[in-house]
């Protein structure tokens, strides 16, 4: 017995190991960028003109970060990251919050307080996710225009609203069609209305799909290019516009460790709510997936 | 005048007509039973009942007030649900107390009144968990606790028991009673059980396809029944329904490998009598039909059947012999001796036995 089955127990073993190998492989592979993009931001700028991309910094230095965030030439003004990450943020935060809010307030009706022609309404609010975002750039531009948003951050907020919309109203329609309908006529009985039922009731029984929504909201918006290109001005620039105009900057010399930095910075946010949040989101979306 | 009033409801959503028509009182301090198979309009009733739905036509009045246009929370009743519906980000107390929090009573007085009906319910030990962290059993405590701490005027439950497991069930079933009993509250219950109707209600709607079959107290529904359908539906095992053929005041069943079986009645009913010749069905319940060792009733008719197959029940053994071309169940006496594949003496209950009609399944009287 025993005999027998010591093959089959180390081959078992050699699948494991190329298993775990290969995945290292993929590990590495990913993290590699990342890994060029750090340690090249600790560089002085002549180490990187003269050596090897993927070397170790002989000379350690938090200078290029400092500059990248403080200091660095962005257009005309030598003022650093800083204030367009100050912008992004200030874009970010209501443009997640609202989008969130409605979102579930959308699917929160579009699930428990039914109505003729609901379905055909989240049809339309499905199909907000699949239209591009370059079809949306001139009309949008235009209703900015008209009503006096164009180039600033509550315009960018605006623009970021109503295209997670569809996004935000179809991660919460799902959550909440799994969501015991009984439980909402119990909170009927007990004389909860349409606000007390959804803030006390459905809200905090939301957790896993609040972030999901929050991680997912806050990754498009914060990452946007397009966006914040077509309809920022230079006051309200997020910061991946800035980031762009500090790497093709066409004046003067190419600071590589800068540009490296100043990319860290900039993805840093979106790093930090994925590791600080990210179980929560598989979780999220797995239940989502298997009740919805 | 009743209690509850149901007057003429009817429902329908689009071209389906989910209730037709139905009127039961209901009198304070009653058991209202609404039984019937899936589908066939009894949760309606109850949701229309609580305001959750909307009727079509028709009028529910409590205490002669119509209440068809309140808001579900302004009727002053409190249901069940059958998946007990207890709100999972709040604990148990929170549980009970929601619906006097959204009433707008103080705090203080939320507290003595959940603390009063934890105690009558003895769930005081659980108040402050989650109910995922409860049982079955338990979490149907919580969920009457939060529909009496209202005091509301009428009970509703709908399938309350049908998520527990059989020996629980029985055990809450006593529970409901019980509490029914104690604050001699009235109420409305739901359930496709009919052995759950029978022990619960003091009266029975028999429902099918949004119609009432029936309406009466369980011994009504039972020995009475007014089709067939109500006849098949309630008691377990269900009532034999043997077709059988009117000679005179006598009724004939054939009998597998043997002569006719013949019953013969000192008076058959005026419309039984009068299909002489004719089809009837006669329906009979298993008890009706026993062992000639006990007493079959004063009219009873003895006579020889053979035993297909013997089940033996504990308190009673359950024969089955075939009659009519159809399988009949008789209740025997736990010390009868008989076997299977043999003939046996078996006394047929004149008195309990009632009369459909084939086509229609109405009772002829």
């Amino acid at each position: 017995m025993a005999h027998s089955s010591q093959p089959a127990f180390s081959s078992a073993r050699l699948l494991r190991a190329c298993l775990y190998a290969v995945l290292i492989l993929f590990a590495v592979y990913y993290l590699l960028p990342l890994f060029v993009m750090l340690v090249n931001s600790v560089k002085t700028l002549d180490e990187i003109r003269g050596g090897n991309m993927m070397a170790f910094p002989e000379n350690f230095t938090f200078e290029p970060w400092l500059t990248a965030w403080s200091s660095a030439q962005i257009g005309v003004e030598p003022t650093g990251l800083s204030p367009y990450f100050i912008n992004s943020i200030l874009m970010v935060v209501p443009a997640v919050t609202i989008s969130t809010f409605l979102g579930a307030l959308n699917g929160y009706v579009l699930t428990k307080w039914r109505f003729p022609g609901d379905k055909i309404v989240f049809g339309l609010m499905l199909f907000a996710c699949f239209i591009p975002f370059q079809i949306v750039l001139i009309p949008m531009a235009r209703v900015l225009g008209t009503i006096g948003l164009a180039g600033t951050t509550s315009g960018l907020v605006l623009v970021h609203v109503v295209y997670g919309l569809g996004f935000t109203t179809l991660f919460f329609r799902n959550y909440y069609a799994a969501f015991p309908d009984e439980l909402i006529k119990a909170a009927k009985m007990d004389g909860a209305g349409f606000w007390r039922t959804f803030t006390r009731i459905l809200l905090p029984s939301s957790g896993p799909i609040i972030v999901v929504t929050v991680i997912w909201q806050f990754t498009n918006i914060w990452n946007d290019f397009l966006f914040g290109a077509s309809f920022a001005d230079f006051d309200s620039m997020p910061m991946t516009v800035a980031l762009n105009n500090l790497v093709s900057s066409s004046t003067g010399v190419k600071e590589y460790n800068v540009h490296f930095a100043g990319a860290v910075l900039a993805a840093l946010p979106t790093l930090i709510v994925y590791v600080v949040s990210g179980r929560y989101f598989v979780r999220g979306l797995m239940a989502g997936a298997v009740k919805g | 005048m009743s209690f509850l009033q149901i007057d003429k409801v009817c429902k329908s959503f689009g071209p389906i007509n989910v209730l037709r028509d139905i009127s039961l009182d209901v009198e304070e301090g009653g058991f209202l039973v609404l039984v019937g198979p899936s589908g066939c309009g009894k949760s309606t009733l109850l949701n229309t009942i609580a305001g959750l739905e909307k009727l079509t036509t028709g009028e529910i009045r409590i205490e002669g007030n119509v209440i068809d246009d309140l808001e579900p929370a302004d009727r002053n009743i409190a249901m069940v649900f059958q998946s007990y519906a207890l709100y999972p980000n709040m604990n148990v107390g929170q549980n009970i107390a929601f619906g006097l929090e959204m009433r707008g009573m103080p705090k203080d007085e939320r507290d003595a009144k959940v603390a009063e009906v934890a105690k009558t319910l003895q769930i005081e030990h659980l108040l402050d968990r989650k109910p995922g962290q409860l049982s079955g059993g338990q979490r149907q405590r919580v969920a009457m606790g939060r529909a009496l701490v209202r005091n509301p005027k009428l009970f509703l439950f709908d399938e309350p028991l049908s998520n527990l497991d059989a020996k629980l069930r029985v055990d809450m079933r006593t529970e409901i009673k019980r509490m029914h009993q104690t604050f001699g509250s009235t109420i409305v219950y739901v359930t496709h059980d009919q052995i759950e109707a029978m022990t619960l209600g003091t009266r029975i709607a028999v429902l099918k396809d949004g119609i009432v079959q029936q309406y009466g107290t369980p011994a009504e529904i039972y020995n009475d029944p007014s089709n067939m359908f109500v006849a098949d539906f309630m008691g377990s095992p269900a009532m034999n329904l043997i077709p059988a053929t009117v000679r005179g005041h006598a009724i004939e069943m054939s009998r597998a490998g043997d002569d006719p079986l013949v019953l013969s009645f000192d008076a058959l009913p005026v419309t039984v009598s009068a299909r002489n010749g004719q089809d009837v069905i006669v329906g009979i319940r298993p008890e009706a039909i026993t062992d000639a060792a006990g007493r079959g009733g004063e009219k009873s008719i003895q006579a020889t059947c053979r035993i297909d197959v013997v089940e033996p029940a504990g308190a009673d053994i359950y024969a089955i012999t075939t009659l009519g071309g159809k399988e009949v169940v008789t209740r025997l006496h736990q010390d009868w001796s008989g076997s299977a594949n043999q003939a046996a003496d078996l006394l047929f209950n004149l008195e309990k036995i009632v009369f459909f009609d084939p086509q229609s399944g109405e009772r002829l009287r």
